[in-house]
């Protein structure tokens, strides 16, 4: 059947009191697919519905502007990703590493140079890998997924005694 | 009507902070003994900051104060990272913002291990995190090391950066060559601001004493020597890019270093293999054009033996090398001496061969062998309720990003703790309000984070004077005039 798309709040950033951001809950993609497309028709910029999967593998879906960043994205939609874009999108960190699905990795537009030297520094660099700074959303990004790098798991404490 | 109702509850909840922020409330929580958790941090740069962040972050009753030394916050982003690289300072709003959040409290200028014990701090708050950095560097060991000419990189970036204890240094730019003894970043930021254009420098944070002797330095040429080989370089692409990049001055490399190597470049990680292609491409590019006035090199497998004084026998002359080979490959390849040496001559030496961090308290364990607090991902050794994150922690390296990851899990350990109940939270504790009239007793007086910004608000209107983003204060002493005005 149509379920309406669920609204969640998510916890407070930082400082900023929750503002709450109207997400569309996983289950319900092909619904908010329907909804988002049809405000394309009354919208001059088309939405695009993105997928992000967090430090933890928390799966949230967004729907975002045509020409924005994806750094642009997780901070207008408040996602919750842990020090994310620490240089504000001016090419001087690697905080907004994000890993892309094979497929659409290539279709993205080639990397610059000083993007990929500032990329070179993250954190569980792979093949798949862009600054979400330097990524601008285009339509037939529609339904893609992201991850941010996982924590690393196998970090495990040492005993007393080693140190 | 979903919609509307969660507007509504965020315009409620917003209000009372909006009003806050306007300073119509006390933000002085800290000061009230209220019952949640209190935290206290040692050191306000990234490390404390993004500590701090985190904590208040996962719970909404904890308390978190900063103590910094300084009567300004921030640490390296402020006295470390170069003048023109005014991007990296961005993360200064993250911390702004921390600094600013209601359950936050700043208290500079206060030195703790002199003003406040760190055993004092650890009976007022139910936990203390050391974040204090690396205040001093290594030193070469070497004779000659005391002569005139002769700087640590630490000392040289605190003098063009406004760091107070720096601001008598007065480096004589008046030679042709200066060699900087390390490979690292902090000896490509050297390297790039004593050979960047003074146009490029005059627009930004440098102190005005730095613009002026840069503006009379007669250096044309800076060698920077490592001990080890290309394949083992200290610095990122960026930098090396950016000093390829630098107006009128040309790379001045040694096309030898650079033949034995083209055959492992396979199989490198990619980082590796692209700074290695850059160097061997400028190699090829530039060897042999000199037409720039000024020029820059890598020396590799060069280890210092002694500094060696000129006729006066005070002043630097040139430096004494050991020729080294390498053991081994790749990253972990050692340094071994041939026992052939060689002279360069130089009228300055810079040595960046690292920071190093120094004990805090007796209390505190140090390990004086690998100079950090001794920790088990971020708990203090054989010392309850005590952590520590940073460069402390960790050691001198790593970007703020690598500072900030490691402050994340040192405050993911102190949460865990707090909820195993391994942190006994059952107990009230004083937090600031304690410490606070502890210091009022000997005489200390805080700088709070909104006396910070009028710091920052006059230096600001010093810089735009003056064509700059800020004209720093270089004594603590008119800090705290304008801080106290
Ligand atoms: C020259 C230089 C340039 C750099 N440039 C870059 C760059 O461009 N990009 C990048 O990503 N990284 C850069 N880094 C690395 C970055 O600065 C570090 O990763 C980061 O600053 C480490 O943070 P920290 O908080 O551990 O130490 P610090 O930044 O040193 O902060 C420690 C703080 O503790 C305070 N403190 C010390 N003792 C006491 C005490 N007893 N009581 C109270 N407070 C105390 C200090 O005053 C200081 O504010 C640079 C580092 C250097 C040295
Ligand atoms: N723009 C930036 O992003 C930026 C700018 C500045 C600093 N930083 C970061 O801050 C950290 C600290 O930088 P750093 O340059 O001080 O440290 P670093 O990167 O660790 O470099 C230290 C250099 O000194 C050499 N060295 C150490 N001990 C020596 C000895 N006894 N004799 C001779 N040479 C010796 C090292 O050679 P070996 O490799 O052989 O040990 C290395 O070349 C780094 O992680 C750096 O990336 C970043």
């Amino acid at each position: 059947g149509v379920s309406k798309p669920c609204v969640h709040s998510l916890s407070t950033l930082l400082d900023t009191p929750t503002l709450s951001v109207h997400l569309v809950d996983v289950k319900s993609e092909t619904t908010a697919h329907l909804l988002l497309h049809s405000l394309c028709w009354s919208s001059s910029s088309c939405k695009v519905l993105l997928h992000f999967v967090n430090q933890s593998g928390m799966k949230t879906s967004v729907s975002a502007m045509e020409g924005e960043s994806l750094l642009e994205v997780v901070i207008n939609k408040n996602l919750q990703i842990d020090g994310f874009g620490a240089c504000e999108g001016t090419l001087a960190c690697s905080t907004c590493h994000l890993i892309f699905e094979d497929g659409v990795y290539e279709k993205m537009e080639p990397m610059a140079d000083e993007e990929m030297d500032m990329l070179d520094l993250a954190y569980g660099l792979t093949k798949l890998s862009r600054l979400g700074c330097q990524v601008t959303v285009e339509r037939w990004m529609d339904g893609m997924t992201v991850r941010v790098p996982q924590e690393v798991k196998d970090r495990r404490e040492k005993p007393e005694a080693e140190i | 009507l979903q919609v509307v109702m969660q507007l509504f509850l965020t315009v409620c909840w917003l209000l009372p902070y909006s009003l806050a922020t306007c300073g119509l409330f006390s933000r002085r929580l800290s000061s009230a003994s209220g019952p949640g958790p209190k935290v206290c941090i040692v050191g306000g740069g990234p490390a404390g900051f993004y500590t701090a962040q985190h904590l208040l972050k996962a719970r909404d009753d904890m308390v978190v104060d900063v103590y910094e030394r300084l009567p300004v916050p921030f640490g390296l982003v402020r006295f470390g990272v170069a003048p023109d690289h005014p991007e990296v300072k961005n993360v200064i709003n993250t911390f702004t913002q921390t600094a600013q959040h209601e359950r936050c409290y700043f208290y500079g200028n206060v030195n703790v291990g002199t003003d406040v014990s760190v055993e004092e701090l650890r009976k007022a708050y139910h936990a203390v995190v050391l974040s204090y950095g690396a205040e001093a560097n290594r030193s070469m060991r070497v004779s000659g090391e005391g002569l005139a000419g002769v700087f640590s990189a630490r000392d040289f970036v605190g003098w063009y950066n406004g760091l107070p204890s720096n601001k008598e240094l007065q480096p004589h730019l008046n030679c042709e060559t200066v060699v900087i003894l390390g490979q690292g970043n902090v000896a490509l930021d050297v390297a790039r601001i004593l050979l960047s254009p003074l146009d490029l420098l005059k627009k930004t944070d440098i102190t005005q004493h730095a613009l002026d002797t840069l503006a009379a330095s007669r250096v044309r040429r800076v060698l920077i020597v490592g001990r080890r080989g290309p394949l083992q370089i200290a610095c990122t692409i960026k930098e090396v890019r950016e000093m390829i990049n630098l107006p009128d001055t040309a790379a001045d490399m040694l096309p030898a270093d650079f033949e034995s190597i083209s055959e492992a470049l396979k199989d490198l990680p990619r980082p590796r293999k692209r700074l290695t292609e850059l160097m061997m491409k400028t190699v090829k590019t530039e060897s042999g054009q000199h037409k720039a006035n000024k020029s820059w090199g890598f020396r590799f497998l060069r280890s210092p033996l002694e500094v060696l004084p000129g006729p006066d026998g005070k002043r630097v002359a040139g430096i004494r090398l050991a020729v080294n080979k390498l053991e081994g490959s790749g990253e972990d390849a050692k340094a071994v001496p041939t026992g052939q040496t060689e002279d360069l001559e130089c009228g300055m030496v810079i040595s960046s061969i690292g920071y190093k961090s120094l004990p805090i308290d007796p209390c505190v364990p140090f390990d004086p062998r690998s100079a950090i607090v001794p920790n088990n991902m971020g708990r203090v050794k054989d010392t309850a309720g005590l952590y520590c994150s940073g460069w402390v922690k960790r050691g001198p390296t790593g970007v703020i990003a690598t500072t900030m990851n490691d402050s994340f899990d040192t405050a993911r350990m102190l949460l865990k703790d707090m909820d195993s109940g391994m942190l006994n939270l059952s107990v009230n504790k004083p937090g600031g309000q304690e410490i606070t009239a502890l210091l009022k007793e000997r005489g200390v007086r805080a700088v709070s984070f909104p006396e910070w910004e009028k710091i920052n608000l006059e230096e600001v209107r010093r810089g735009t004077a003056v064509g700059k983003p800020r004209e720093k204060f270089l004594d603590v002493k008119d800090m705290l005039a304008v801080a106290w005005s």
